[in-house]
């Protein structure tokens, strides 16, 4: 029973504070909303009080009315600040992948039922990636926001603030939204002057004009390579077609951790096997994956390149 | 966290000259009052920066922008001798809005600009609080705010801005108004207010010399307003009692500075004619409050002079209401010795002839009722002209007048004949005031003009002690030039109240213009202390002190902020009958744990509904059809959305 009230347990008892992880969509209202005066707004109240003062020592009646007018003014616009966010219904999109280097987006979708809001401003917590908005009533705004993804793994994303200076700009009201988003990073490709694939030193799947073996003729999907696209049947105005190859390959083409020994570290030699499932996705050879600790069988399309590049991504990640 | 969001819109040009336009407006009235150079320089710097926006004008860098700065300072120092001074603080101020626009680069500089602006605003109530100022002081607020939140958008939608601006101020104006009435007024000052130099004033001084009256004439500005609150006495008793002049040097006449005290006025019996009135005073930059002669009350927080005069306890800068009560019969006490020595004295040397005159009035054995009116005598027959614009007088300016011109206005006759009365042995004195007044019906108050200064004498007799002569009085219509001056003592009736139907609708209008003004002189500049504590007295509030008004105060600023927070974020309602029917729908079945997904159509949501709550689904279907044939069909019909509505009043989930 004693230990019952040790410290220990007692402390563990106390609500603590959780970092709040929000679950898209997000509706906010007063709960989620801080306002407080910015640094204009309290330049503004030291006028204010000067104003005051010399009304008071000139008793002059109409200084009094627009001390009052303009202190009034400035309590009114609180209200107006907080209705600039109260309402606002922000829905995160999943983050789509990127390589390392480039930016992570972090789609979001800030959708007004109510009337126009003004001078939004979106950002990540640390003032990465700012965007100033207005809304239309009852409209909706795409925001991306982007976040330098340095190194490859899962990279998550800063919270996002929300905030407004509208209308007067003497009050700030802001809300944080901290999304469970997390933007996967594949490597950085090494630099088109890399050796290919061996296997693609052979020319294998390389295709030239009029050197068809092809087998039938599909509509064009976004994402075909334009080496495979049927040009003389865009011509003859039958649209975009896509070639397809049957049996192209004899042998499949397996992109392997010990083939790329003369990079040097692993995230060079990372880099190159990337650079190589993407000349190997381009060209549309059925290529397969090996790594130490995971395989990943040939195969060709979107769905192989995106599986292998998340190998890639997640190999040896903490 | 630091707060990371910058706003920088003032990168936008329409911002911009947005701000610039405010600025002008706001500065213009002070730059009139700038001396021409002043004024040209602000301009120049205003249209520099307009040039710049408009044409591509290159800015002066920083250092030229310093040599320009301290140039204003310099110029503004010299030309008012200092730049503490509250006119050279407002130049100086002004200068400053002028200047600022030069360096717009961040929005902090624009914000600066801003609240600049609005100080200066209040600067311009220094100078003048009616109705005019006031309406043009909440057009300038109207644009500074728009301006401001033009910066806080972010494209710079002026009509929007302009929109909200609007919003804001409809609803400030209620908590404004609250707290100008409630706010307890502090009777300043809470420390010495600069003063300058006696800034222009027209209206009455204590110096009096021929033609200072004159000059008065021509003003129509208002000097004073009065109510009554007992019957008016009769035009010819309408005497306005300011300064009293008691010392001259032949030419000019002075008032002494006068022994004050803080009560009732003593040695003056009220015989009768008791009047009962309030005075709203306008601001004329003296002491002086009018009175009825004589006043037989003090108002509160006045001072009396020994001679009657009423005054108040500083410098009359503001609009002063204060109620009194006077009587037009009476009679004063004995005259003091020292008192009798000021009244008779007269400088050695000046308008010998009017001393000899009334010399041999004094050495001819008659009463001093006699004696006055003996000169009265003079005046009315003798071919004396009452004039507005009379000759000049030389050396002897009695004298001059008297025997010479025999032509001159109420200052001249005043001074005249209380220099015979004093030649003659008689003390008598100077006062200078107001006379008479013009009524206005609609407001039913009395409106007297600068133009109804006037002088007249007072002489102290035996039985009655000081007592009115008014010399003008006995002069003929016929020799009185001015048609105006020809009535005053005979009626308050406005001009053109009895002429053709033009006329009098002019009247009328001039009339209204003129109670307007009153009511706001006397409600919102006048709404001194004193007014205040008048008004929570009638309204029985004085007794809960002023911690009950304090707390009434906020408690009434709170309610209204809940009113507009309750106003301003309500959920908006949808804006169609049809959506409404549908929002309420769905709002029913959310009550029974039915919630539409934002990205759930109609449809696939009855469908849902329909599975895991087949008892509803004929109402939901049918609902759910009236609605898509109403909101996505081509002929929607009208009776669709009276069944529509009644189906979902029916609706009762359960």
């Amino acid at each position: 029973m004693l230990t019952d009230f040790s410290p220990r347990r007692l402390w563990a008892r106390l609500p603590r504070r959780r970092s709040r992880v929000d679950v898209s969509p997000v509706l906010l209202d007063r709960k989620r909303i801080y306002i407080l005066p910015t640094r204009d707004g309290l330049l503004f109240g030291l006028v204010l009080m000067t104003m005051l003062f010399g009304a008071i020592n000139y008793n002059n009646s109409l200084a009094y009315a627009l001390t009052f007018l303009l202190a009034s003014l400035g309590v009114i616009s609180i209200l107006h600040a907080f209705r600039n966010l109260n309402g606002l219904r922000i829905t995160a999109a999943p983050c789509p992948p990127v390589f390392a280097g480039s930016e992570g987006r972090l789609p979001l979708h800030l959708e007004n039922t109510g009337p126009e809001r003004n001078g939004l401003s979106v950002g990540f917590v640390g003032g990465e990636s700012q965007r100033t908005v207005d809304i239309a009533a009852a409209s909706a705004v795409e925001i991306d926001l982007t976040q330098i993804a340095h190194r490859r793994g899962r990279m998550g994303l800063a919270p996002v603030v929300l905030a407004t200076r509208f209308p007067l700009g003497l009050f700030r009201a802001w809300t944080r939204l901290h999304f469970r988003a997390e933007c996967l990073v594949y490597p950085r490709p090494e630099s088109t002057n890399a050796r290919p694939p061996p296997a693609l030193l052979s020319g294998v799947g390389e295709s030239t004009a009029g050197d068809e073996d092809f087998d039938s003729v599909r509509p064009y999907r976004p994402g075909d390579s334009f080496r495979h696209i049927d040009w003389k049947a865009l011509a003859r105005e039958q649209g975009l077609q896509t070639k397809r190859f049957v049996g192209q390959a004899g042998e499949p083409l397996w992109l392997s951790w010990e083939l790329t020994r003369a990079a040097g570290s692993v995230e060079p030699r990372l880099s190159r096997l990337c650079r190589w499932v993407l000349e190997a996705d381009c060209t549309g050879v059925p290529y397969g994956l090996a790594l130490p600790g995971e395989r990943i069988g040939p195969g060709q399309g979107e769905a192989h390149r995106r599986r292998c590049l998340e190998a890639l991504a997640l190999f040896q990640a903490g | 966290m630091i707060a990371t969001d910058k706003i920088t819109n003032i990168n936008l040009r329409p911002a911009r000259l947005w701000l610039l336009g405010t600025l002008a407006l706001v500065a213009a009235p002070q730059l009139f009052r700038l001396p021409l150079w002043l004024a040209c320089a602000g301009v120049i710097l205003i249209l520099w920066r307009l040039g710049h926006e408009l044409r591509g004008w290159r800015l002066p860098g920083q250092r030229l922008r310093l040599l320009i700065t301290i140039a204003c300072i310099v110029a503004v120092g010299a030309n008012y001798q200092t730049i503490m001074g509250r006119e050279a603080g407002v130049a100086l101020l002004t200068i400053m809005l002028c200047l600022k626009p030069l360096e717009l680069e961040r929005p902090r500089d624009a914000v600066l600009v801003l609240f600049l602006a609005a100080f200066l605003l209040v600067t311009h109530f220094l100078y003048s609080q009616s109705a005019l100022t006031a309406a043009y002081t909440l057009l300038a607020v109207l644009l500074l705010t728009a301006a401001l939140v033009t910066m806080n958008q972010a494209g710079a939608d002026l009509r929007r801005a302009l929109a909200v601006a609007r919003h804001l101020l409809l609803q400030a104006i209620p908590m404004m108004l609250l707290l100008f009435v409630l706010f307890p007024r502090i009777p300043g000052p809470l420390w010495d207010i600069p003063q300058d130099a006696k800034s222009a004033r027209t209206g009455i001084s204590d110096t009096m010399s021929p033609g200072s009256i004159g000059n008065l004439v021509d003003s129509d500005e208002v000097a004073f307003r009065v109510q009554f609150h007992s019957p008016a006495p009769a035009p010819d008793r309408l005497y306005w009692r300011g300064p009293v002049l008691w010392t001259t040097d032949g030419r000019s006449w002075q008032g002494l500075r006068n022994h004050l005290q803080g009560r009732l006025l003593q040695g003056l019996e009220a015989i009768d004619g008791e009047v009962d009135y309030t005075v709203t005073l306008e601001p004329h930059g003296g002491r002086w409050l009018l009175a009825l002669d004589l006043p037989a009350s003090l108002p509160p927080g006045a001072e009396a002079s020994e001679d009657y005069q009423l005054l108040g306890k500083s410098d009359v800068t503001a609009v002063k209401s204060y109620r009194l009560n006077s009587f037009t019969e009476f009679r004063t006490g004995p005259l003091p010795p020292h008192h009798r020595a000021l009244a008779l004295a007269l400088p050695d040397g000046a308008n010998p002839r009017s001393r000899e005159l009334g010399g041999r009035w004094n050495g001819a054995g008659l009463t001093d009722r006699a004696i006055v009116e003996r000169a009265l005598a003079l005046f009315r027959h003798e071919p004396f002209y009452y004039s507005r614009n009379p000759p000049l007088l030389g050396e002897q300016p009695v004298d001059d007048f008297l025997f010479g011109t025999r032509e001159g206005f109420c200052e001249h006759y005043a001074a005249a004949f209380t220099v015979l009365m004093r030649a003659a042995g008689v003390p008598a004195r100077v006062v200078t005031g107001y006379q008479g007044g013009e009524r206005n019906r609609l407001g039913d108050y009395l409106l007297v003009r600068q133009s109804d200064a006037h002088a007249w004498s007072e002489v102290w007799l035996e039985e009655r002690g000081w007592t009115r002569v008014d010399p003008t009085t006995v002069i003929p219509p016929e020799r009185v030039r001015a048609t105006p001056d020809r009535f005053r003592f005979r009626s308050t009736s406005p001009i053109g109240a009895a002429g053709n139907w033009l006329q009098r609708g002019w009247l009328t209008v001039r009339e209204s213009w003129d109670a307007m003004q009153y009511s706001w002189d006397l409600w919102v500049v006048g709404y001194s202390p004193e007014r205040q504590g008048r008004l929570l007295e009638q309204a029985g509030m004085e007794r809960w002190g002023w911690e009950g008004i304090t707390a009434i105060l906020f408690g009434g600023l709170g309610l209204i902020l809940v009113g507009a927070a309750w106003r301003l974020l309500r959920p908006a309602a949808p804006l169609d009958p049809v959506s409404a029917a549908y929002e309420r729908f769905c709002k029913k079945l959310k009550r029974v744990g039915l919630t539409r997904e934002p990205s759930e159509g109609p449809q696939d949501f009855a469908r849902r509904v329909s599975r895991e709550r087949p008892a509803l689904a004929a109402q939901v279907r049918l609902i759910t059809g009236l609605y898509t044939a109403l909101r996505y069909g081509r002929h929607a019909r009208r009776e669709w959305l009276k069944r529509l509505e009644r189906q979902v009043r029916r609706f009762r989930p359960r």
